[in-house]
């Protein structure tokens, strides 16, 4: 008996300094391999990113990990510009408006296939926006935020769908909405194939079917998903890639690890410090993504000291932007003023921003009954996003910059839902958050989140203002581009002399990349397509 | 011993059903609606509504309580709230991921950390002893995400010896048929990908290795000189028994029993308490699975996530138990 327990140990060692030795040996021959692998992988490109997507029907999802996979299996009717949000043919080729802006007629690209080799027509169309219409909050959100409800609501914009012949498609509307075309270009509305919508059922999402540049092959739950070259999409000549690879990477500076070591080829979400390490090399490039986004301070108008728009309007002047920006956005980012950013038509740019003034902020604190300030809690973000990469770190500054004032500000976090949670319920005094546009258009930032229909939803501030809630709603509705640019510009003016938010930057996020990748342009909405990618 | 076992096995079932009630309790204690967790920041109030009808949360507590146990007794883990997919299907691979990285680890932490822990005792305040005592307390002490990173710049970027991250290349995937992947590409025949899967294996289980190797070590050392120190070891040694055979026979038989405890433990610690070096790695384990749930509160997989783990945790203490009685006579069980 103990002879064998000591045999057994050494067998034991045995096997240990076999497979250590075996470890060792791999070790070399890995660091070939690679190198091999990356010079002939030219046509897969892996595209590094922080987390998995939810479902493959972009109709059912909110979330933009999702939307980017599916932004590459699926073609809406119209398609945003490389840069922009103004569209462009993709699915339609022309489209005309009615005088009224009550009628939109569609005329489809001809010849093109479905992945399942079923024909894209005017009946396909229709298809998708009856299943969306016929829907709910709970099954297609989107499609009910963009366009006022589903088909018995009073609100809902779309009175119908119908083809006119084969390749021509009419929406008839029941009032004008000004985004509409935009709203069509969204990621959410492309367009799936009917037969394998009918054929999947609920598993559609896990069997997309579309007619993009890709097709997709092949998903593994919070590892990867791989999409292979569409051989008969209808842009002749594209996709220039054989495959393309999402992975998630959790953490940022892994995903730099993995990028350096070759694993990948892109990677997004690069923390704004660690543009240093990539700088110089010539084997990598940076990618910049045009803003689209806000990072601010939510001031809960509903407590304490916060009730007072001299208090709010104390601590905007309290606020060095600028520093945050050098210190924490390695100047990544330009100082908000608005709350929308200066590409979306219709920002306000005669509006002067708060400056960076101690006595100014002091002298209001007075004003409102608070000469030696006050305490509050301020919310730090827990997790980084591309127009807040450090939650904790801003928060500590702006803490430094109230103290200044007398305002005592105690910095509070928690778990990112619960986060959320409270403070959608109020419960917040100054909070830390931000947004990214989906469609490029003001009524995505200025309604969404500061709209008093909105508390309970986005405005997270309980900011209720009539005045601004009669523009907002008026300019959803009119059709005229320049007198709804107008509305806006007066709602900002309204919004900063209320001062619910200290906007603090809209940040513009990084994506680094193989220097040899071409084509590749960044879209400010956040999903890519990757038809005109290529490595030279 | 039988009749011992089959008692030990009937107990589970208590602790079990008393765990499914703690974690059922304890995840709808936090706050944050699964519906609104899911349909992100953007939804709307109505879609928070109608999602959580949907999802049966609107109901009480009890009925939803026994809809799970009753699916459980049916060996039904649930159903994703967040991607509908049935748990029972899913949760292997993930499992199985976390089992490859796991043993990986503990075999690296039993080999080197009781060696250590061994030669430690052997040669008691030689240079040996104090170096490896005071990486012990490194170890233990060592952050793993930074260990982690450290680990990936050295040996992956500027040595170029191993990959950062994953368990396999991302341009060579492995075909899955047990997901786990050692077994899988020797089953395949496929050395190429065998080697592959075991560099992927190597920075991450050393990250996950460090805090059980060091405290194993501590153990075994401070059991060895114990019974170093007691009469039959000393009548060993007049014999004329070598050294080593006095170390590696006499003693270690009997120093093992706290060692084993401690084992057993960090094997179960390192099943559930693998996220860090998972998220690091990227590695699709239940650790990442459990914690990407508790993001979206995403109740049925974090409950069902657990579940599995603690079964898991209670199965190893159990054959824990059952080892110390084969290797230690003198424990009987009645």
């Amino acid at each position: 008996m103990r002879r064998k327990s000591f045999l057994t140990m050494l067998v034991f060692l045995f096997i240990l300094s076999t497979i250590l030795v075996g470890c060792g040996k791999s070790e070399k021959t890995s660091g070939e391999k690679t190198g091999g692998k990356g010079d002939t992988a030219q046509d897969t490109l892996v595209y590094g990113r922080g987390g998995d997507s939810v479902s493959l029907d972009p109709a059912v999802v909110t979330d933009g990990e999702s939307l980017k996979v599916t932004k590459n299996i699926f073609d809406t009717l119209l398609d945003y510009n490389d840069g922009d949000t103004s569209v462009q043919p993709a699915l339609a080729t022309k489209w005309e408006v009615s005088p009224d802006g009550l009628t939109y007629t569609f005329k489809l690209r001809q010849g093109v296939k479905f992945h399942d080799g079923t024909d894209f027509n005017a009946e396909a169309v229709v298809f998708n926006f009856e299943r969306w219409a016929n829907g709910n909050a709970d099954t297609f959100p989107y499609y009910g935020s963009m366009f006022g409800g589903y088909k018995n609501d009073e609100s809902h914009v779309i009175k119908e769908v119908k083809a006119l012949d084969e390749y021509t498609v009419q929406f008839v509307l029941k009032r004008p909405q000004a985004p509409f075309l935009k709203n069509i270009a969204m990621t959410p509305f492309a367009i799936a194939s009917p037969a394998a919508v009918k054929k999947y059922g609920d598993k559609f999402g896990e069997n997309p079917v579309g007619t993009g540049p890709f097709v997709f092959k092949e998903w593994k739950r919070n590892e990867r998903i791989v999409l292979e070259k569409n051989e008969n999409y209808w842009l002749e000549g594209y996709p220039k890639l054989n495959q393309l690879i999402f992975v998630s990477i959790p953490d940022n500076s892994a995903r730099l690890n993995a990028l350096l070591k070759g694993e990948i080829d892109l990677m997004e979400d690069l923390n704004p410090s660690d543009l240093n390490q990539l700088e110089g090399n010539k084997d990598f490039r940076i990618f910049k993504r045009p803003s689209m986004n806000v990072g601010y301070v939510g001031l809960t108008t509903t407590r304490g000291p916060l009730k007072n728009k001299l208090v709010r309007q104390a601590l905007n002047y309290a606020v060095d932007k600028k520093a945050i920006i050098d210190a924490f956005y390695s100047g990544q980012a330009e100082p908000a003023k608005n709350p929308m950013p200066p590409s979306i038509p219709g920002y306000n740019d005669a509006i002067e921003d708060y400056p960076f003034d101690l006595e100014k902020a002091k002298q209001l604190l007075a004003e409102a009954g608070y000469p030696n300030g006050f305490e509050m809690e301020l919310w730090a973000m827990p997790v980084p996003r591309p127009y807040m990469p450090d939650g904790q770190k801003v928060a500590e500054a702006i803490q430094a910059n109230f103290e200044k004032i007398g305002v005592k500000a105690k910095i509070v976090s928690y778990e990112w839902a619960t986060y959320l949670d409270k403070a959608a319920k109020g419960e917040a005094d100054a909070f830390l958050l931000g947004w990214t546009g989906d469609n490029g258009d003001a009524d995505n930032f200025l309604y969404a989140l500061l709209d008093k229909d909105s508390i309970g939803s986005n405005n997270y501030t309980y900011y209720s203002n009539d005045e601004l809630h009669k523009i907002l709603v008026e300019a959803q509705t009119v059709s005229d581009e320049n007198k709804r640019n107008e509305l806006y510009k007066k709602a900002q003016e309204i919004i900063k002399e209320d001062a619910p938010w200290i906007p603090l930057v809209h940040s513009t996020p990084l994506l680094a990349g193989k220097a040899n990748i071409e084509g590749f342009n960044p879209h400010p909405t956040g999903s890519d397509k990757f038809t005109k990618v290529e490595f030279k | 011993m039988f009749a011992y076992s089959i008692r030990r096995i009937f107990m589970v079932i208590p602790v079990l059903l008393g765990m499914s009630i703690i974690v059922f309790f304890m995840i709808r204690a936090i706050p944050g609606n699964p519906a609104q967790v899911i349909l992100g920041q953007k939804a709307t109030k109505e879609a928070v509504e109608a999602l959580t009808h949907k999802l049966g949360l609107d109901q009480p507590w009890y009925v939803q309580y026994f809809k799970y146990l009753g699916g459980l007794l049916t060996g039904d883990l649930g159903e994703s709230i967040r991607t509908g997919a049935s748990i029972t299907e899913e949760i292997w691979p993930y499992l199985a991921a976390t089992l490859e990285l796991s043993l990986a680890a503990m075999l690296i932490a039993i080999v080197i950390g009781v060696n250590a822990g061994i030669i430690s005792a052997w040669f008691q305040n030689s240079w040996f002893d104090y170096v490896a005592m005071v990486l012990a307390l490194i170890g233990v002490s060592m952050p793993i995400f930074w260990l982690g990173l450290m680990e990936q710049w050295i040996f992956a970027i500027n040595l170029d010896l191993l990959p950062t991250s994953g368990r396999e290349e991302v341009r060579n995937p492995v075909t899955p048929i047990t997901h786990l992947y050692l077994i899988d590409t020797l089953l395949q025949g496929n050395t190429e990908q065998f080697v592959q899967v075991l560099q992927h294996l190597v920075l991450p289980s050393v990250a996950l290795a460090t805090i059980p190797m060091a405290i194993i070590a501590r153990i075994t050392r401070s059991s060895m000189l114990e019974v170093m120190k007691s009469d039959y070891i000393r009548t060993a040694r007049a014999k004329g028994l070598s050294m080593f055979w006095v170390v590696y026979k006499h003693s270690l038989k009997n120093a093992t029993i706290p060692v084993l405890t401690v084992i057993g433990l960090q094997m179960g610690l390192l099943l559930g308490g693998a996220i860090l070096t998972e998220t690091i790695f990227s590695w699709p384990g239940i650790g990442r699975y459990i914690y990407e749930a508790i993001g979206y509160r995403d109740y049925p997989v974090i409950q069902s996530g657990i579940l599995v783990v603690a079964t898991i945790f209670i199965l190893i203490n159990l054959l824990v138990d059952l080892l110390y009685a084969a290797i230690d006579p003198r424990i009987k069980y009645n």
